[in-house]
């Protein structure tokens, strides 16, 4: 019985995507023979739930928060406990700092099978920067087995599917955000130095990379700096067209091999900084007095990190614009994976869809806790209506950007090994920007260490 | 002799007050410790999830850390900051030591001071090194009051030069055990009959003859223990150039010490690696430790 | 006589001044950061993020509150490190005393073997051992418990080696053997007459002790895994670790500032053994 009404609320959040704007029970189940057809090609039966436990590690209370008001089922009970129906939740929270938090889980996975029924991981988190070192195991359940299919995952977008595809091509986790990025600029430099503050005009002059440079040398040349090398990161290992490791062993893609010669060149320049991000330093730039022309981030960005809501800093004066920038890319996001051995399968899938795929509850997501949210239809929404536009950018909407800009990621060329190369290069890399070892120091150094860090992964 | 067979009848209390010692010694670290030297002799590590090994492979372990030629580096660079950390830290505390016990000096408000130093050690290693970020920032208070005093023209990398670095680190180091040294040996100077400082004064020996003469001498084992648990504390320097650097040890790991690159082998759980690693460090800190053991003993005869 | 009376009078007015002013210096070195942290958690995220300032902001209040309805259980994670903390420095400043007394007061086979045997041990880092750790704990069950973390306290090296130096330089074996004439048994010879004479050496241990278990994140952190059973220092790295919505490093500075109270609290009860001469001369006799 418990079985059926779980499946039926799934296919009730199903039907509840189509109708947008209704999603009762009630009102959903009566679609269900309608629907029929549609969960035919998701045959997969799954077992009946057994747990009485729902076991879910992460690294913050973020997805419990998100849990906590957009799953309806879901009722806390403390901290790290809570209840779905008679099935308790329990929360093992390990923070990330020193690796803890993979530490952690790798111990709980590795010892999976051998686990009493109440201590089986059933849903894990991830990040970008390492999910593949958990779906490229049999570790993380494919999607497909839990019945979720194509159709359902239908209005994401690809990139947010390619970070959790393993090398077999199987789908194995799910978000509800969507953090393409761009290029955050401040406007009152731009119409200074640039002569206009408008987004699809500067876009036009930061639109590749030899523009960029174009412009960063007016930006110098009025005495101001334009962002962090680091800041730039990412635009440039999104775009790669290999992974850092095939076939075993370490492989330096030219767009990390333009990254490392441009930044070097815009540092000697003085254009841009080698600040660390996050750092005091890098965070100066939020006020004026920072002389800092734009910074690289998603739309959490506009929030955690502009400080909108503080006197005298250019996001309280609605400061900012926002444009593509040289390349799409996208920055942070939370997956959600399956274990394998769930003994909730049905309420797992349950979860999965409904705070991935369910367009009520991400739009709410969307408006309530202004998440980018994994959805195609709830960003242009967003994008055409008036709640879409950001004090903060002087009025500007910037979710037909970052709409577009997620849909031009491409992140097929993801490794298991990306967090490590990528904290490496970073470190390793400063060294170089700042003159104190030469790019092939620097370059033998940054090999040393991710050998240091993946014994397997031989370096030249 | 005499003494000893007084003694003989009581001996079997050594065995039994001995026995917590060496049943939780024996439990906690002797069964890890040789599960660390049995894992250096194999390949031994993780990738992702994926277990590699445990595969016997001889003394290799032992001859990659020898060839690579990292071991020399991280030990000179381990050596050199505990050096520039532990040289104040020692003389500060001999000094503020004999202050306190010079009975000629009478400085007021000894408890406050002898309370105030050791505070440091209070505040977490990472919150330290968080508040010494912020303050040596390139736009940090540090900086711009040395731009005002006309110091510097701009702002001062302090953390992208080895030699700032280093001293940083060795600052931190000094400031956060100072206290805890001089505490030390406060305590094993109140074990020093105070009859002794009365009757040389009394003598008209100078405050500089008593802290040679008597003071020093009674705390020589007090002055061993200091030495020795510093220089095994200094060769696993850990936290604070760990947090201070970020776990780089920049510019280039010249900050960076023996314990940092051994925790660069835990990510993949390299019990090969780390095990081999770890027995050099015990070879390194044993022979290091005999030499101040011999050298400070000898001297007493 | 009374010229060089004089003359030494002059110059210890010269060395105090020196004194004074070197411990004046020391005293604000030290300070200064408790200054810092109290500064810090009076200010908001946004301006802690702005720089440092040396004037002290009004977000005082609310990032106490903030922090204290947060989800995080902070005086459930005060209580927890406080238990450990303090079992941990009792476990390892008595049964080092003991340890360090049996090689100092007893004759046996095998004495001089075990001291540097227990020297040697000193000498692993405990970076190193912690993976063997783990492993055993998990065999034997002891995962997300305290026990491993306040049991191994018992053998601790460095504690028992001072202890053991303490005793050379303090403990005369005839006090002992007095005992042992007036008939006390060995043990009780130990607790009550040895233990209240190793004062100094207990309280400062002790204060090594609790502020290192205190402030320990590093094994805590890797058995631990209930928010329930957890300290204040992975409190900490959680708070620091928060999502974007709720990341505030005005609260991670209240908590930081919040967790060094108790600590502080310790050490003055503590170091009144050290610093106030209350045991001095009471290993005379």
């Amino acid at each position: 019985m418990k079985r059926r009404i779980v499946s039926l609320l799934a296919i009730a959040t199903m039907t509840a995507t189509m109708f947008a704007g209704c999603g009762s029970t009630e009102s959903a189940s009566t679609e269900t023979a309608d629907s029929s057809t549609e969960s035919a090609d998701a045959a997969v039966e799954l077992a009946e739930d057994t747990g009485k436990v729902l076991n879910i590690h992460c690294w913050n209370d973020e997805f419990q928060s998100r849990l906590k008001s957009h799953y309806k089922d879901y009722e806390e009970v403390d901290a790290t406990h809570g209840k779905i129906g008679d099935v308790d939740v329990v929360w093992t929270i390990t923070p990330s700092t020193d690796n803890a938090y993979q530490n952690n889980l790798d111990e709980a996975l590795l010892a999976q099978e051998s686990a009493s029924a109440d201590d089986k991981v059933d849903l894990f988190l991830v990040e970008a920067d390492y999910a593949l070192k958990y779906v490229d195991t049999d570790y993380a359940m494919p999607l497909k087995d839990l019945g979720i299919t194509d159709a359902d995952l239908a209005d994401q977008y690809k990139y947010t599917q390619d970070i959790v595809t393993d090398s077999n091509g199987n789908l194995k986790g799910a978000s509800w955000q969507a953090c393409s990025a761009g290029l955050i600029y401040n406007r009152e430099m731009a119409k200074e130095v640039l002569g206009t503050d408008d987004p699809d005009e500067v876009q036009a002059l930061v639109s590749d990379w030899d523009k960029f440079k174009e412009t960063s040398e007016k930006i110098v040349g009025a005495g101001y700096k334009m962002c962090s090398a680091f800041d730039t990161y990412r635009t440039y290992s999104n775009n790669v067209s290999g992974k850092w490791v095939q076939d075993g062993k370490l492989v330096m893609d030219k767009n990390i091999d333009k990254w490392i010669d441009d930044s070097k060149e815009l540092v000697d320049a003085k254009a841009e900084t080698t600040d660390d991000l996050w750092g005091d330093d890098w965070a100066k730039g939020k006020r004026p007095e920072g002389n800092i022309f734009c910074y690289f981030g998603p739309a959490w960005f506009f929030n955690f990190c502009l400080a909108a809501d503080e006197e005298g800093t250019i996001a309280n004066q609605g400061g900012w614009g926002y444009c593509v920038g040289p390349q799409s890319y996208y920055w942070g996001g939370t997956w959600i994976c399956a274990a394998t051995g769930t003994d909730n399968a049905n309420l797992v899938k349950d979860i999965i869809l409904t705070m991935t795929t369910d367009k009520d509850v991400l739009k709410e997501i969307a408006q309530q806790d202004a998440d980018c949210v994994n959805s195609k239809t709830v960003l242009k929404e967003l994008a055409s209506d008036e709640s879409g536009n950001l004090e903060l950018l002087g009025g500007q909407n910037p979710y037909a950007q970052l709409a577009e800009g997620a849909e031009k990621i491409d992140l097929s060329n993801l490794s298991a090994y990306d967090q490590g190369c990528t904290e490496e290069l970073e470190k390793a890399m400063k060294n170089y920007f700042l003159g104190n070892a030469t790019k092939d120091e620097a370059l033998d150094m940054f090999k040393k260490a991710v050998h240091e860090k993946y014994p397997d992964v031989t370096v030249d | 002799m005499a003494k000893k067979s007084k003694v003989v009848r009581y001996n079997k209390w050594g065995y039994i007050f001995l026995i917590p010692f060496l049943v939780v010694f024996i439990v906690f670290q002797l069964i890890p410790l040789v599960s660390t030297i049995y894992n250096s002799f194999f390949e031994n590590y993780r990738s992702g999830l994926t277990q590699i090994g445990p595969n016997f492979v001889g003394i290799e372990n032992y001859k990659t850390i020898i060839t690579n030629g990292d071991l020399p580096l991280y030990f000179k660079n381990t050596m050199i900051m505990w050096i520039l950390g532990f040289i104040p830290q020692i003389v500060l505390s001999l000094l503020l030591g004999a202050w306190f016990t010079d009975p000629s000096l009478r400085l007021k408000c000894q408890t406050f001071f002898k309370t105030v130093i050791y505070m440091p050690n209070l505040i977490m290693a990472s919150a330290f090194a968080m508040l010494f970020f912020t303050l040596f920032a390139d736009s940090g208070p540090i900086n711009s009051l040395l731009i005002q005093i006309g110091v510097f023209k701009e702002a001062f990398k302090f953390m992208s030069h080895a030699g700032t670095v280093r001293g940083l680190v060795a600052t931190m180091n000094c400031l956060m055990w100072f206290g805890n040294t001089t505490i030390l040996l406060m305590a094993g100077m109140m074990g020093i009959d105070p009859s002794l400082f009365e009757a040389a004064q009394v003598d008209g020996a100078t405050a500089n003859q008593i802290f040679y003469k008597i003071t020093l001498p009674l705390l020589r084992p007090i002055l061993v223990y200091v030495m020795i648990t510093s220089l095994i504390g200094g060769l696993q320097m850990f936290d604070v150039p760990q947090i201070l650097t970020n776990g780089t040890g920049d510019p280039m790991r010249s900050s960076m010490t023996l314990i940092m690159y051994l925790n660069k082998h835990l990510f993949s759980k390299n019990f090969g690696l780390a095990g081999a690693l770890s027995v050099y460090m015990f070879i390194i800190t044993g022979i290091l430790s005999m030499v101040v053991y011999k050298f400070t003993n000898s001297e007493k005869k | 006589m009374a010229e060089k009376k004089k003359q030494s009078g002059g110059g210890i007015h010269a060395r105090r001044l020196v004194a004074y002013i070197v411990l004046i210096l020391i005293s604000f070195l030290c300070l200064f950061w408790f200054y810092v942290l109290f500064i810090n958690a009076t200010r908001s995220n946004s301006e802690l993020s702005a720089g440092f300032t040396a004037i002290p902001s009004d977000h005082f209040i609310e990032n106490w509150v903030n922090l204290k309805n947060g989800t995080l259980p902070i005086i459930r994670g005060m209580f927890n490190s406080l238990i450990i903390a303090f079992l941990t420095a009792t476990l390892a400043t008595y049964f080092s005393t003991m340890t360090a007394y049996a090689i100092h007061a007893y004759d046996f086979k095998g004495k001089k073997f075990i001291f540097t045997f227990i020297l040697m041990i000193m000498m692993i880092p405990t970076q190193v051992t912690v993976l063997g750790f783990l492993q055993l704990i998990g065999k034997m069950q002891l995962d997300n418990s305290t026990i491993p973390l306040i049991v191994p306290a018992i053998a601790s090296p460095a504690v028992f080696f001072y202890m053991k130096q303490y005793m050379d330089a303090t403990l005369p074996l005839s006090l002992v053997e007095a005992a042992r004439i007036d008939g006390s048994g060995e043990f009780r010879t130990f607790n009550q007459i040895v233990v209240p004479l190793m004062k100094p050496a207990i309280a400062v241990q002790a204060i090594f002790s609790f502020v290192g278990s205190w402030n320990n994140y590093f094994t805590p952190a890797l058995v631990l895994h209930d928010d329930a059973k957890k300290t204040l220092p992975i409190l900490i790295a959680q708070l620091r670790n928060a999502d974007w919505l709720k990341f505030d490093m005005g609260q991670v500075y209240m908590m930081i500032a919040f967790s060094i109270f108790p600590v502080i609290i310790v050490y003055l009860i503590l170091s009144k053994h050290i610093v106030g001469g209350v045991t001095l001369g009471g290993v005379k006799g």
